[in-house]
């Protein structure tokens, strides 16, 4: 088991030492650069000055050392565009944001998601199912920033129920939530009603039957488990999604997530802010990954690593 | 009152998009307190769609049971219990081991607490109190080292070991009859032998009535006090299994009893196989069903259903054969080589 981490560990640090470094060069061969906006105004002398100061004169190589010399520290660096902010307490600052109102939109998606996908399987070519892939072929098919702007009109502009975009309160939370749900419940129901329904025809949802279980605890104590895996494997990508899926919500509604600079950063070609996002995407799929590894042992005792014998 | 279930006139269809699929026709039966059953034929012949309506558990959408049709257990109709009395009668009452051990655990569940289960619900034990049960049922069955295995993920146990549970499973709570659909077909001969033995063995222990599904009829020699012959989802014949192995009436029976490989004696000799396969159960059977395939194939065979005959009290027999003015014959191996083999 301890080997086996280690050797996931050690992938972990190479994904994350090659897609910083295609990052840092893609970043670089797009035209431009983060002063080449603000700086065209300045004295020569002065603009020479602020691109020593970021480094940016030296040969492309120096500065990766450089970048990568201070990452090794845990140093993201320093906003090129807002001087004094820091990458790290930027991130650190929005991901909460964008971790809680993705995690709650995840964890509904789930419940919900997970719910119709059994309401589907047991209902399978009745209305019920009908019903519920139909909203899993619009919960997949529908851009978000569609759904986003349906509802902000009708929500919010034709009924006045909650505020259409800001950040403060709770309310404000309930339109971005739900719109970032809507996702995680289409390819949950849709995953688990097949999966479910490959899982009650096995023969030992049979033996279940014939011990005398209701239907629900059928259902629930060995239809349900086993029928887990593709979910588990789809969850990797979603709690990533929390934070990235969020680029264009977290816009939409005004909400200071990691996502709402990520976007703003790219713009405006702001290298350190992009690299050190990236770096922290990267790794939270990295550790994403990690923990669906473990989840699949968790859910499926077949999976559990043996202790190898050598 | 002996008589533990009785069936009577169980008619089974299912519905597919090629048309209505009479699987079950008209079956008749009953099973006394103790007693081992055994139901003979080939595959796609009604045994097992028969056997698991004992349970009602043929899949809902497609399998229908016919009006008419009644299963009493105790005096009870089956068939009309509602769903908390039918899972009451589930494993309680009557329980049901099934032919592949590989799939027929929960491979996320260990073993022991798939029996647990059963016994909290049917004999609303305590947690603890169920897992002791639960491990003197595993030595019950013979597993070794019960505490061990009691923890153990099916996919950690051979074949033999998981039938062994499925067993336990089964007879957790004491029921009074057991069905047991092919339980040593997919396993390896010499473990067959140890299944057997101890169904055998439970069976005399806790005088459990079994309804065995079975095609091996060596496996039945061991088992069954009485044998059911059925072809085309009828009963073609029935017995006690003496009648049975020694003194057969109807063709099927015979071709079924010389299909059987025997040891040394005649190894030389060809074994017979019957030619042909059982009729499609889509179309309706007017004549005898067995008439395609029969050696001693009448006029009458092909026009008329037989009529049960009673041979004797317990033996009884659905073949034109029996009729008063039909030619006497004898069983083909009787005769030396059968019209088949000559040919």
């Amino acid at each position: 088991m301890l080997r086996y981490a280690i050797k996931r560990i050690g992938y972990a640090v190479v994904t994350l030492f090659i897609v910083v470094t295609v990052t840092f060069f893609l970043m670089r061969s797009i035209p431009g650069d983060p002063l080449s906006h603000m700086a065209r105004a300045l004295p020569e002398q002065t603009r020479a000055n602020y691109y020593a100061k970021y480094g940016l004169d030296k040969p492309l190589f120096t500065q990766y050392l450089m970048y990568m010399k201070n990452l090794l520290r845990g140093d993201l660096g320093e906003s090129v565009l807002y001087p004094g902010r820091s990458v790290s307490e930027t991130i650190a600052k929005t991901s909460p944001i964008s971790g809680l109102v993705g995690g709650i939109a995840l964890a509904i998606g789930f419940v919900i998601g997970i719910t119709l996908g059994i309401i589907a399987a047991l209902n399978k070519n009745r209305w019920p199912d009908y019903l519920v892939m139909f909203v899993a072929i619009l919960g997949t098919t529908i851009p978000v920033f569609v759904f986003a702007s349906l509802l902000q009109y009708f929500v919010s502009v034709k009924l006045g129920w909650l505020p259409p975009s800001g950040w403060g309160q709770p309310r404000h939370l309930v339109l971005p939530i739900i719109v970032l749900s809507f996702g995680p419940v289409a390819s949950f129901a849709r995953y688990l009603k097949s999966s479910m329904l490959d899982t009650l025809s096995q023969d030992y949802i049979l033996t279940a039957q014939a011990k005398g279980l209701s239907q629900r605890d059928v259902i629930l104590r060995h239809a349900l488990r086993n029928s887990m895996l593709p979910i588990v494997t789809i969850l990797a990508g979603r709690i990533v999604g929390v934070f990235t899926g969020a680029f264009v919500v977290e816009r939409m509604f005004g909400v200071p997530g990691i996502g709402f600079y990520y976007i703003s950063s790219i713009n405006n070609n702001d290298y350190t802010m992009i690299l050190g996002t990236t770096v922290f995407y990267a790794a939270l799929f990295v550790i994403a990954q990690l923990v669906v590894d473990f989840v699949y042992m968790l859910v499926d005792p077949r999976i559990r690593i043996v202790p190898e014998s050598r | 009152m002996d008589k533990i279930l009785e069936v009577k006139n169980l008619r089974v269809s299912f519905n597919t998009y090629v048309g209505e699929i009479r699987a079950v026709r008209g079956v008749s039966f009953e099973l006394r307190r103790g007693e081992t059953l055994a139901f003979v034929g080939e595959s796609g012949c009604g045994k097992t769609v028969t056997a698991k309506s004992i349970l009602r558990l043929l899949p809902p959408v497609s399998a229908e049971i016919k009006a008419g049709s009644e299963i009493l257990y105790k005096g009870e109709n089956v068939l009309q219990m509602g769903q908390k009395r039918l899972q009451r009668y589930r494993g309680n009452e009557v329980s049901m081991i099934f032919q592949d051990p590989m799939t027929s655990l929960n491979p996320t569940m260990t073993c022991g607490q798939q029996i647990v289960e059963a016994l909290m619900l049917h004999k609303k034990l305590s947690k603890q109190e169920a897992k002791a049960e639960a491990i003197k049922t595993l030595e019950l069955v013979k597993i070794p080292d019960p505490e061990k295995r009691f923890s153990a993920y099916p996919h950690e146990l051979s074949g033999g070991m998981r039938q062994r549970v499925m067993i336990a499973i089964a007879l957790s709570c004491q029921p009074s009859i057991l069905i047991a659909d092919e339980p040593t077909t997919a396993l390896d001969v010499t473990i067959q032998a140890q299944i057997i033995d101890l169904l055998k063995e439970l069976k005399e222990k806790l005088g459990t009535a079994i309804i065995l599904v079975t095609h091996d009829l060596g496996v039945v020699a061991t088992l069954a006090d009485r044998i059911q012959v059925m072809y085309a989802g009828q009963i073609v014949e029935t017995g006690t299994a003496r009648e049975i192995f020694y003194e057969p009436q109807h063709p099927y029976t015979w071709a079924l009893l010389s299909s059987v490989p025997g040891l040394a004696e005649r190894s030389k000799q060809e074994l017979y196989s019957l030619k042909g396969t059982p009729p499609d159960l889509i179309m309706p059977l007017e004549c005898c069903p067995f008439a395609a395939r029969c050696e001693y194939c009448m006029k009458v065979c092909r026009q008329q259903m037989p009529q049960v005959t009673n041979v004797t009290a317990t033996h009884n027999v659905a073949c034109w054969l029996q009729h008063p003015h039909a030619p006497k014959v004898k069983p083909f191996y009787e005769r030396g080589l059968s019209h088949a083999q000559q040919a």
